[in-house]
Parts: C-alpha cells; structure tokens; sequence
C-alpha cells in the first residue's frame, strides 16, 4: 500500500520546474492555451447548468421551437477559430525558433538503445544514463538509435525529439538554472523503457570545468582516429594524398559531388552513410564496392567516434562558417581504382 | 411526426417481437435481422470492453507504487491488451455496430440494412478477430502497445504480435463491412418523404463514419500487413536495418488511427445530438450545422494525421500544415457543442438518466477538445508528447466522451431494444458515479503529462506517486461506476417493468413502432411527412 496521505502530499508537484531558455516561452503559451481552455470550460457549463436549471421541465411550460440562427453559427464558428488561429501561429513561432541550433552550440552525442542513453562528449568522456551541461551554453545534441525507437526528453527544459533508427537525429537548448532535472525516455521502445531515464545536471561554469576533466582515452576525435586504423580505413583514405578512396581531409560540412550528379553536404548524416552504406552515394570519379559495407560492424558509438576525426580533419575556418557559400569539392583520383576491394580493408572482428 | 399507415398496436399481451419469434441458437447465429445482430455485437463488445477494462484496474493498481507491483513484462502487456481491446474490439464497433445497426434501418423507415447477410459476416468476422486476439493473450500477451510502432512490433518484440496484428486485421474487415452497409442503407433505402434533411441527425453521424471506416480502414490493413511481411519474411519495409523507414509506418498507421478517432466519436456525438433533443423536447438547434459539422469532420481528419508525428523529426513545413489542419477540425466540433447548449435555451429539459449521461458528455468531450488544441500548437505538443497529457486527453475524448454517449444511448433506447424500462434511481446513480470516477482517474493525468511523466511506464519517480494515487482510487469508482449498470441491464431483461412504445415521448420513426419492434420493424412502408424532432408538448405524445 501507498505510504500515509501526508507523505505523499510532502511530494506533490503541479508544475514542473523551468530550467532552459525555451521554457519560459513555451510556459507562456501553455498558460494561454490553459486560461482559454478554462474560460470557454466555464462559459459552456454555466450555460449548460443555467439553461438545464432556468427551463427545467414544468407542467404547462412548453418548449418555444426555435429553428437557429445564421448569425449565431458564424459567430461561434469564427471567433473560436481566430482564438485558435493566434494558438497556431504563437506554436509554430517558437516550433521555427527551436529547429536550428546557435552556430557556436556545444555538440554531445547520444545513442538510444535498449535500455539506456549512452553520451559522448568531444573530449572523449562518456556516461550512461547522465548529461552534464554548463549553464547559459547553448547545447546541440546529435542522437542516435541502435535499435528501435526511442525518444530523448527533458521536461525541465520542454525539449523533446524522437530518435529514429537509420539517421541522426538533434534537438538543442541553453540550460538557465544549475540544478538537477530529470531525463526519460518517451517513446515506448519495449521491456525495460521505464529504466531508461536518468538526469540533466546543469552545472555553473566553475563546477563544470572541474566536472569535464577529459576522457582517459583521449579525445573523440583521437578514439575515432584508432578506430580508423583499426578497421583498415587509412589504407584507402589516405590522409596526405590520394589512394583508391576520396582524402577525407577538409571534407567535413563541404558540398560533395555525386557520381550521379548530384551535390550533396558532407555532414554527420552523409558520412555516417558513407560509413555504413559506401555505394548508397558514391563521390564522383571513384567505383563503387570498393569499401566495404560496415553495417552491422560498428556501433553507433563508434561511427561518432569516427565523424568526430573526420571533421578535426576540417579544422574550423572563417569559410566554413558560412556553409552554402561554396562550390562543390569535386575529390578528383589521381588514376581510376582498380575494381577489386582489397581484402586487407575488410573489418575487423 | 411521421404518419404510419397502419395503427401501432400498443401493448398488447405476448405481441411477437424479434426477440421472441424465434427461439434457440441456431435463431440467434444464422439470424439475419439487424436487431438480433446488433444485439449480438451488445453482448460480444460488452464482454470486450470487461475484458479490456480488468486490464486498465491491474496496470492502475501496478502503478499505486512508483517501483510498480507487476514486472515490467506484465505490464507493458496489460497496457498493450487494453488498447488493443479497447480501441479495436470495443470504441471502433461500440456504437455503430449496436444502436446503429439496431436503429438505422428503423430510423429511416426500411425492414433492414441493404446487405443483411453482409451484417452477419462483419460480426462473424468480427468474432474471429476477439479469437485471434484473446488466443494472443492467452499465449502470453503482446507488449507493442495498440500503436505497434516498427521496427520495435516488426523485428524487435519477443511477443505475439502477429495473433494480435491477425485479429486487428480480421476485425477491421468487419468494420469496412458496417460501414459500407450503412452508406448504401442511407443512400437506398429511405421511406418516402425520408430527404436528407429530414434524417435524424443520428443517421448523419453514423453515416459519416460510414465513410471513415470504408476509405481509412483497408489503409490500416495495409499497414498491418506490412508488419507481418516484415516480421515474418524481413521484406526491409520499416526496419532501417534492412532498408526499410520505420517513419513510413506512423504515416500509413496515423492515416487509418486519426479517422479511427472519429470513427470513434463522431456516432457518439449523433446519440447527444438525439438526446438532447428529446429531453429539452425541441428540434436540435441548427441541424443543418450539426448535419454539415459531421460531414466536414470526416472530410477534414484525413489530413491531420501528421501531428501525432511532430518531434518524430517530420519536415518543419509539413508540421506546421499539420498543426493548422488539426485546430481547423476543432471548428465543427466546436459547432456541434455550441448547438447542443443553444438546443436547451427555452427548452422543456428534464433530467432522465440519457440525458445525465449528455450533460457529461458535453462536459467532458469540452474539456477533451480543448485540450487537443494544446497538441495541435507545435510547440506545446513537444513538451507535452509521449506524456500522461495525451492519455488523459484522448480519454477525455473516447471515454469521456464516447463511452458517456454509448452509456446515454444505450439508456435511451434499452426500452425500444429490449421492451423492458431499467431502474431509474440506479441509472442516475451510476450515472453520477461514473462521472466522478472518470475525473478522478483522468484529470491528474493532465497534471502529471505536463510534470512530464512519460505514458507507457511501469515505475515512476516517487514525486508522481500522489497523483497516481488519486488516479488509481478515480479508476477503481469508474470501475463500480461501469459494473453498476451491467447488474441492472441484466436483471432488466428479465424482469424490468414492460416498457411502452414511446416511454420518453420521443419524436422518429422508432419510437413509433412497438418495443420491442416486429422483425420487419414495419408491417408497411411508412411515410415521412414531417421533418425530424418535429416536438410537440409532452403531454399530447404521453397520456
């Protein structure tokens, strides 16, 4: 049985605490929405109420038949959808406001899978189940699903977005307040979906220095680097010049040209593709079935250890910050591959 | 009202009725009399829904401690079971295979539907799709949730999904069937002087769904399908891993699911629309609005399917389209609880268990719809998403909502439908209890949603315990609050009070004919010369 009432009622909680930049805002509406809904809830059952009590049926009181009224269904017709119209228009505002992160967000990696989040940091340090962020930092966060669906969710912050397996998936915030908030998982992804959750802590800048010590095993970027070697990838990237695969150094976030014509971004989507499916899109100038397929041979942890070398191959320049600006990096071979795969470049394990 | 040519005997001492021409099983299983069908699907969605509501008592009594009581296995299928049963077995079927498919053909003054036979089938299908899916549980449950969301339900659950998706798939043909039988029932086979503006608004609602159940339902057969395919043959539809994109099926599920909630409502709004009329004994306040706002609402959820998918990382611009498609639907709903309250204004209201459970409804779908507008604005669904305030919001809806109205409807009419009047002093007590259980289970729901307490959990932080509490002593009140009504029906049949033709003075063409009605309904054709709730005072109908 439950613990006694008072206990319990020691514990309650009506509304969530408010610990990110966009939660005030979303408050806002959400306080509008509940002040609207109250009103028109008022409005509907005092006239229920009064209507029932005030012709209550009597003996020799008839019903006077009233057929309706034109004016009356435009006006209960239009004013509610006006009311409605300005609830759209304020929710698709701060929807638009939280699509694209500030430039200089700080990025972490997530992946879902069953039953825990995994987060990578681009020191190198990981933890489950646990995010720690510095107050006032604008934060991206790149997610992604080994398995199933999952959904990353922090009601402290009102941030919240699905975790599709087969892609990347982000949502970003600036935490306001230092503080520990809860994190769940909000999409049913099977036995143990109530234990994937966890908590937000949001430390001050001072905390959060002595916190982000650095992983043991290197940075991200140098754990992507191993991975790199270990998996025979360097012997067809070269880094310094050109070998059977495109040199991967300055690709990261530059348009690249397809075999088939098309111009695509070499963004954390593309080359996680690349990685996992070489020839669903192939650079110009290179064969396809050359690299193998690595589905299947790497975690997604380990793909966003890979990404993470490959763009501290792009050391950020000024150019670069302004993405759509440039033209293609047509990645020209020096001479056409030869057409077999080398065996040496299979995965290992 | 409508002229009958022939004298309504009144009455009369062991009349023959459907119910007693016939006699034995066989009269009941080969029958094809929409009365005794639709008193098949009475007893086989009443069972459904105990079967579905005992799952919502154990996972209410798992969730009184924030640990749970159950393992999480247990529970993940308890919850799946409940909404499975629920939404398939019981909300779907509840009215439009039950009072509608009693009193459509009356209504409109026809002997049955157009396809009798075809009547049969959809609860012999029907039956087999209960089977499948009772066999599902009784196997050991499905833990999908009634969403089956891929790639978990195609590749990644070790429950049987493919029974549960087989009786889904099964019962839906039965839905298609209903439907389909009452479009070319309303377009074919109205009594002369039966126009469609004359059509109790009754007709309207169930016609509509009509239309939602035979173009929306193949697309979730399709879907279910694809499932099966993928889970059996990994053909790579919705599973990244062999190719396929598990987004791909939230739009072909929410395609059917979103209509689904219409389907699901819209025959419950038609019952208020019959209630409210007859116990303020006045036409229905605008009835070519309240006509129009149901042809509109199935025209319009077929295009708002996509704000069940707004932090699924849908395109920006489709969800804005989305959002401003799903508070376009709030309209006609709005318009329809607007004519209700103005049908009271200088009306004679009494306040007869039917119309107990209209005033709660009205209640109650209110503040369903209007919290749905929270989740139609965008960003006030992604805060909200995934949370207890969805699941106190759609059941608001289709509990709140559609339950009251079957629960109303099925008062109003019990006389007509089995001949017998059931105890009014327990009918409004009930009435009263259910409305208090319901709150209590629901409304702190909202509260928790908000606090951002995820659905679909078997434990909880312990700061959601208090509200869990109050929502699980709600449930068990709602629980009584259900099983009252059953104990008196039940012993109603037997022994209730004889129930004359017309106990409410009601104005159509049912309550013209005796209760309970002949298997033909009538012995001629009637002729409708007047337009629907055409009320009169009571005391020239009723002695």
């Amino acid at each position: 049985m439950p613990a006694s009432l008072t206990l319990l009622l020691a514990d309650l909680q009506l509304f969530p605490p408010a610990a990110s930049a966009q939660a005030g805002p979303i408050d806002d509406l959400y306080w509008f929405e509940i002040i609207v809904s109250a009103i028109m809830t008022v409005l509907i059952f005092a006239a229920v109420i009064l209507f029932a009590w005030k012709y209550r049926r009597r003996a020799n009181v008839r019903a006077t038949q009233i057929e309706g009224s034109n004016v009356l269904e435009t006006t209960w017709s239009i004013i509610p959808f006006l009311i409605m119209l300005i609830m759209f228009w304020w929710g698709a505002k701060l929807f638009f406001a939280a699509q694209n992160p500030p430039k200089d967000a700080m990025e972490v990696f997530v992946t879902g899978k069953q039953w825990m989040w995994k987060v990578q940091y681009p020191d190198g340090s990981h933890e489950i189940n646990a995010l720690h962020v510095p107050v006032g930092q604008p934060v991206k966060l790149t997610m992604a699903s080994e398995d199933v669906i999952h959904s990353f969710s922090i009601p402290a912050f009102r941030v919240r977005h699905d975790v599709v397996p087969g892609h990347y998936d982000s949502l970003w915030f600036t935490a306001t307040k230092p503080g520990r908030y809860r994190l769940y998982c909000t999409e049913y992804c099977g036995n143990a979906h109530a234990s994937m959750s966890g908590w937000v802590e949001v430390l001050n800048d001072r905390d959060y220095a002595n916190w982000a010590g650095g992983g043991s095993h290197g940075s991200l970027a140098e754990q992507g680097q191993q991975l790199f070697e270990q998996n025979g990838c360097s012997t067809c990237h070269l880094l310094d010049q050109q070998g059977r695969c495109p040199i991967l150094r300055g690709v990261y976030n530059k348009p690249v040209q397809l075999d088939d014509g098309r111009t695509v971004i070499a963004d954390d989507s593309y080359i996680r593709e690349s990685i996992l499916d070489p020839n669903a899109k192939v650079v110009s100038g290179f064969q396809p079935n050359i690299m193998p397929n690595f589905k299947g041979q790497l975690s997604e942890e380990q793909v966003i250890q890979l990404i993470a070398f490959v763009k501290s191959l792009s050391p950020p320049t000024p150019a670069s910050q302004q993405g759509g600006q440039q033209r293609p990096v047509v990645i020209a071979p020096k001479a056409k591959a030869p057409a077999k795969a080398p065996a040496a470049s299979a995965p290992q394990q | 009202m409508a002229t009958i040519a022939h004298g309504t005997p009144e009455i009369a001492a062991e009349e023959v009725n459907y119910l007693n021409v016939e006699h034995g099983w066989k009269s009941w299983l080969f029958t094809t009399d929409h009365k005794r069908i639709a008193f098949l699907y009475l007893i086989s969605i009443t069972a459904m829904f105990f079967v579905g509501g005992t799952m919502a008592v154990l996972f209410r009594i798992n969730l009184l401690e924030p640990e749970g009581i159950f393992s999480s296995e247990t529970y993940n299928r308890l919850f799946s079971m409940h909404g499975i049963v629920m939404v398939f077995f019981f909300l779907v079927p509840s009215i439009p295979a039950t009072l509608a498919n009693f009193l459509i053909p009356i209504m409109i003054g026809a002997k049955d539907l157009a396809f009798p036979r075809i009547n049969l089938l959809s609860w012999y299908l029907y039956v087999f799709g209960a089977i499948f899916t009772i066999y599902a549980v009784a196997r050991g449950g499905v833990d999908t949730g009634w969403t089956f969301y891929a790639p978990y339900s195609s590749t990644y659950s070790n429950s049987y999904v493919l029974s549960a998706v087989m009786g889904v798939f099964v019962a839906g043909f039965s839905s298609i069937l209903t439907g389909l039988n009452f479009i070319v029932t309303v377009h074919k086979m109205r009594a002369p002087g039966m126009t469609w503006s004359r059509l109790p608004l009754f007709v309207w609602s169930n016609y509509a769904t009509g239309l939602l159940q035979v173009l929306g339902t193949p697309v979730l057969a399709i879907s279910l399908t694809l499932i099966a395919f993928e889970r059996v043959a990994h053909v790579g539809i919705f599973d990244p891993n062999i190719g396929g994109d598990p987004i791909l099926f939230q739009h072909l599920f929410w395609f059917y699911s979103h209509p689904a909630v219409y389907i699901m409502i819209l025959p419950g709004m038609g019952v208020i629309s019959e209630i409210v009329a007859c116990f303020s004994r006045k036409r229905v306040f605008g009835y070519n609005f309240v006509a129009f706002s149901s042809m509109a609402i199935a025209v319009l959820s077929f295009f708002v399917w996509g704000h069940h998918m707004f932090v699924t990382g849908e395109a920006m611009y489709t969800s804005v389209a989305f959002s401003f498609l799903s508070f376009m639907v709030a309209v006609p709903s709005a318009i329809k609880v607007f004519n209700w309250t103005a049908t009271m204004y200088k009306g004679s209201v009494s306040f007869d268990t039917p119309m107990l459970y209209a005033f709660g409804f009205i209640g109650l779908f209110t503040i369903g719809g209007l919290t749905g507008l929270f989740l139609a604005a965008l960003a006030t669904d992604v805060a909200t998403h995934g949370t207890y305030f969805i699941v106190a919001h759609f059941h608001y809806v289709m509990v709140g909502g559609m339950v009251m109205a079957f629960l109303g409807g099925l008062h109003y009419w019990w006389p007509k439908i089995t001949g017998r009047l059931y105890p009014e002093a327990w009918a409004k007590f009930a009435a009263l209890i259910i409305f208090i259980g319901f709150n209590l289970t629901f409304f702190p729901q909202f509260i928790l949603g908000y606090l951002g307490m995820p659905r679909r959990i078997h434990a909880y932080p312990p700061e959601f315990q208090a509200l869990n509490v109050l929502s699980t002593a709600g449930a068990s009140i709602l629980g009584i609050g259900y099983l009252i009504p059953m104990i008196y029906f039940a012993w109603s049949i037997r022994k209730g009070p004889k129930a004359p033709a017309n106990p409410w003075g009601a104005t159509g063409l049912e309550w013209e004919i005796q209760s309970p009605p002949t298997t033909y309904n009538f012995d001629e054709t009637p002729i409708v010369t007047k337009e629907a709730y055409d009320y009169g005072p009571l005391e020239e109908v009723v002695g």
